[in-house]
Order: C-alpha cells, then sequence, then structure tokens
C-alpha cells in the first residue's frame, strides 16, 4: 500500500462544492420557512449522559458538545420561536466507514409539532436538497422487526432475543458481561445494528417511528400498551440520517432519566460528566410543546453524492485533521 | 500484559485471542445512533492462515500479540532447521518446517526474507516475492513453437517445479512470482 500525502484533503474539491452547495440549499429551505438560524456554545460546563456518546473534556473542565440541543432548547424555552442551527459536533471514538469524531450536525426545532408532523418537515428538507423526490414510508419500529427479522421486538425477551442471532447469521459479541446479557436494549441494539438498519431505505429514504420507552433518550414517552417513545430515525441505504424527538417537557422527568443514565455510566466506570441543569430549569420554566430533530450533514452528503466512506465528503477526515 | 482497544485495532494490528496470534485485516465500526455501538473484525490466525470474523462491543479490547515482522538473512538449511540471522545484530535463529511451509522451495541461501517473529520465534518465513533461480531439469522445447504459449514444467535448482515456457532450456536462469508460483521472465547472462 501506497502511503497517501497526509497534507492532502480527504475529499475531492468537487465533493466540496457540492457540500457548500448543499449547505446553501439548506439554508435557503430554513429561510423559506422562516426558522431563525442561531449560534450556540460549542465548550460548555455541562454534557451528555447519553449512555453510549462520550463527550470530549477539555483541560478547564468543560466539555464540547455532541449535539447543540440543550442550548437550542433552552432558547425555545425563552421564547425564540422555530429555531435551526448548523453545528460542528464531537463525539469520542466514533470512527469508522460511517464516523467521524468531528461532524456537521443540522438540528431544528419546530413548537407546535409533533414526531409525526416533523418528519413532514424532514421529508420535505431532503426532496429539496436533491434526495428521491417521492413520499417516504413511514415504518414503526414494531414493524421494522416484524418485517426484517420476523418477531415483534415488544414481547421477547433478553433470552429470546439472543437467541434468534445465530439463525439470522448475526455474530454475538464477545466477553459480554452478565449486565449485557440481562439487557433487552442491548440486543435490539445489535439486533438494529447488524441486521435492521441496513435494510432500511434502500430504495428512497425510510422513517422508523415508536421507538420502545426505554430508548426514548429525550422523547416523550406515550401511555399505552407498551409505551412508546416518540422518536423517530430516518434512514437511507442502510445509514442512519437523522435522530428526532417529540420532546419530552417535564423537567421532574428529564431530570430522573438524566440521574439514571449518571448512574448507569457510574456502574459502568465510564466518565460521568455533570448534567445539563440548565435544560432541567428551563423545561421547569415552561416549555412549548416541540419537536426537534438533528441531521448528519456529512452523511447526506455522502449519500447525495454516491461517496462510500464518510471521510471522501470531509475537507479532513480525522486522520489527517 | 498490554491489551489493545476495538478503537486502535487497524489493519496490521496484532492481536492474541486463545493463545494464537492473530493479524487485523479489518475493522468495521457500526453504531446505532443512541445504542451500543459494536466493531466487527476480519482476522487472519497467523499460525494457521485462517481467516474469521468475531464481533466485540467498542471499548473492549483483546491482549496485543507480541508480533514483528522481520527483514533477516536466510543462511542455510541442515535438513531439520533453516538458519536465519539478523543482519544488525548477527543473532541466528532457527525456523522449522511449519514456519518454511511456503518459503522453503524457493530459498538457496543468502536471501534476504521477511520473517513474522512471535515471542521471538518465527512464525511465518515469506520467500522475496520475486526470485532468479536456474532451471535444473525440464524436456527439451519444441521444434518452432515460440509464441502458441505452450507450457512445460520445468524443475529448479531449489527442487520447486513451476510452469514455463516450452523455449526455456536447462541450465537457463528464470525470474518467478513466489506469491502466485508463476514464472516471469527469462533472466539475461
Amino acid at each position: 500500500m501506497r502511503p497517501e500525502a497526509l497534507w492532502r484533503p480527504s475529499a475531492s474539491i468537487a465533493i466540496l462544492k457540492a457540500r457548500a452547495q448543499l449547505l446553501a440549499a439548506i439554508r435557503a429551505f430554513f429561510m423559506q420557512h422562516g426558522l431563525l438560524e442561531v449560534q450556540t456554545p460549542i465548550l460548555s460546563a455541562h454534557a451528555t449522559v447519553d449512555r453510549h456518546i462520550d463527550s470530549f473534556a477539555t483541560r478547564d473542565g468543560r466539555w464540547l458538545q455532541t449535539s447543540p440541543e440543550f442550548a437550542m432548547k433552552r432558547l425555545i424555552a425563552a421564547g425564540s420561536g422555530p429555531i435551526w442551527q448548523l453545528a460542528p459536533v464531537f463525539r469520542v471514538d466514533e470512527q469508522g466507514r460511517h464516523h467521524n469524531p468531528e461532524f456537521t450536525m443540522l438540528e431544528w426545532y419546530q413548537p407546535g409539532y409533533d414526531h409525526l408532523r416533523l418528519m413532514d418537515e424532514v421529508e420535505a428538507l431532503l426532496r429539496h436538497c436533491g434526495a428521491p423526490d417521492c413520499r417516504y414510508e413511514r415504518l414503526s419500529y414494531r414493524e421494522a422487526f416484524v418485517r426484517h427479522a420476523g418477531f415483534d421486538p415488544f414481547v421477547l425477551s433478553a433470552q429470546q432475543l439472543r437467541a434468534q442471532l445465530g439463525p439470522a447469521g448475526i455474530a454475538e459479541p464477545e466477553q459480554l458481561d452478565a449486565a449485557d446479557l440481562a439487557d433487552r436494549d442491548f440486543w435490539l441494539d445489535l439486533w438494529m445494528s447488524q441486521h435492521i438498519s441496513p435494510r432500511l431505505g434502500q430504495d428512497a429514504p425510510q422513517f422508523l417511528y415508536d421507538f420502545p420507552a426505554s430508548q426514548a433518550a429525550l422523547a416523550r414517552v406515550r401511555d399505552g400498551e407498551p409505551p412508546l417513545a416518540e422518536r423517530f430515525e430516518l434512514f437511507w441505504r442502510g445509514i442512519e440520517l437523522a435522530n428526532g424527538f417529540h420532546e419530552l417537557s417535564d423537567a421532574q422527568e428529564q431530570r430522573r432519566r438524566f440521574l439514571a443514565d449518571q448512574a448507569w455510566r457510574a456502574q459502568q466506570k465510564r466518565m460521568v460528566p455533570p448534567y445539563d441543569a440548565h435544560l432541567v430549569e428551563a423545561l421547569a420554566a415552561g416549555f412549548p410543546d416541540c419537536a426537534g430533530v438533528a441531521l448528519g450533514v456529512d452523511r447526506l452528503l455522502m449519500l447525495l453524492t454516491g461517496c462510500a466512506r464518510l471521510e471522501e465528503v470531509l475537507a479532513f477526515a480525522a486522520d489527517r485533521a | 500484559m498490554a491489551s489493545v482497544s476495538t478503537n486502535e485495532m487497524k489493519a496490521g494490528t496484532k492481536v492474541l485471542i486463545d493463545g494464537d496470534p492473530y493479524s487485523v485485516i479489518e475493522n468495521e465500526y457500526r453504531k446505532p445512533g443512541k445504542g451500543q455501538a459494536t466493531n466487527t473484525l476480519k482476522i487472519r490466525n497467523l499460525k494457521t492462515g485462517r481467516v474469521l470474523e468475531k464481533t466485540l462491543k467498542s471499548g473492549d479490547s483483546w491482549e496485543a500479540a507480541d508480533v514483528e515482522d522481520k527483514d533477516m538473512q536466510y543462511l542455510y538449511n541442515d535438513g531439520q532447521f533453516w538458519t536465519l540471522m539478523d543482519p544488525v545484530s548477527y543473532e541466528q535463529i532457527q525456523a522449522g518446517e511449519a514456519a518454511m511451509a511456503d518459503a522453503a522451495k524457493w530459498l538457496k541461501g543468502e536471501e534476504t526474507v521477511r520473517v513474522t517473529l512471535w515471542n521471538e520465534a518465527p512464525l511465518v518465513v515469506y520467500a522475496p516475492n520475486t526470485v532468479e533461480l536456474v532451471v535444473a531439469e525440464t524436456d527439451p522445447g519444441l521444434r518452432g513453437d515460440t509464441a502458441t504459449g505452450g507450457t512445460k514444467p520445468a524443475k529448479l535448482e531449489t527442487g520447486a517445479v513451476v510452469r514455463v515456457p516450452l523455449f526455456v532450456n536447462e541450465g537457463e536462469k528464470i525470474k518467478v512470482d513466489t506469491r502466485t508460483g508463476e514464472y516471469l521472465s527469462r533472466v539475461g547472462k
């Protein structure tokens, strides 16, 4: 293998022109739709405590954002109305064919919307940006499993989810501990990443919505049997492009989830950043009914331009940044 | 014991699994947006050559294998062992038949060979990609046949047998690709 000169860009100049066009198209879309463009701090005293997202810590005890969501929701609580932002975000160790530790997030919030209505707007944005110009299928989390795995994800136990892997040809990870074995979400995630998501959005993009309540993250949970998280994701050619929520507005519940995630992190001996207390206060001060979504701009560009690897659309990927 | 985490595993990283040394070929990172990330690793067993796939949770690790590649000089074979010398320290080590399996038939002595060492013992010896050897035995070429592409077996001075064009004669030196075992050209005198 011939070593490539590392001073050179990872992306071609033609792709960088396509990137500039995509950013212009996104900006035009939000101007047409009347959303306010905002900029919020990249560096914060707080960080996400999401179990599976690690933040970069800075020398002075602050944190690089993994998403601008907390600051944007504080603006919403302060009465900003609909807002959008293009933000650099950072996630430790996320490195691979479709990952780079630093990437560009498009995030927007629509007061008065729920997750279903926001899906319509995500679809409109993608069509505006050159993605397939048709109606994108909405598939519930349950329907996706029934269609592609042949079972209902809400009724199988952790053990049963595990037992089904072999027949589907999915390799079980090595070195699992007792907590993994008993964790339904661990096995659901494995099914999702190894088997279901690679089959989603093969023709046109597809939405996945109504997640298990245990995977609500910052979404509100709708009562029912089973209760469902009002959360959606968008997939195109097997790649996750966006994640949206009908936003949780209950300060007490938000605090409870932050504390539960911190406790899980402590028990797993992972770093435990301080959760965003300002967000909890903002929700307590009164947060309008609202939906929000985060979309990976680099991945969208990769798919629009037919590139196979994320680094092909980054001026300088992590190995040469 | 040093360990290697999934995010440090790159093509060529050497790891130890169930007592066997492996070389990483590919590392595929998968992560659902809000869920547990995994790495699927394609790895080659350096003792058997077998390739397999294993999955780890991201952040988990394997023990690092004390494996290194070194260029060494092949000196001689005493019938049982092949003796190799480090050209810098002049230290000599012996490789057994298992390590020599693919390389032995191409070597005369004095060549520089790539040696994969595990705990300082030779695991695999690789012949140079191309070697120049004299044809020891082959049938005489057929009259007038030059460009029809016909081939015949030829035994080389090291004992290796390769297919050569019909015009190649005994006593001539030829160049061979050791990875494919294919004849490349005659070597001018």
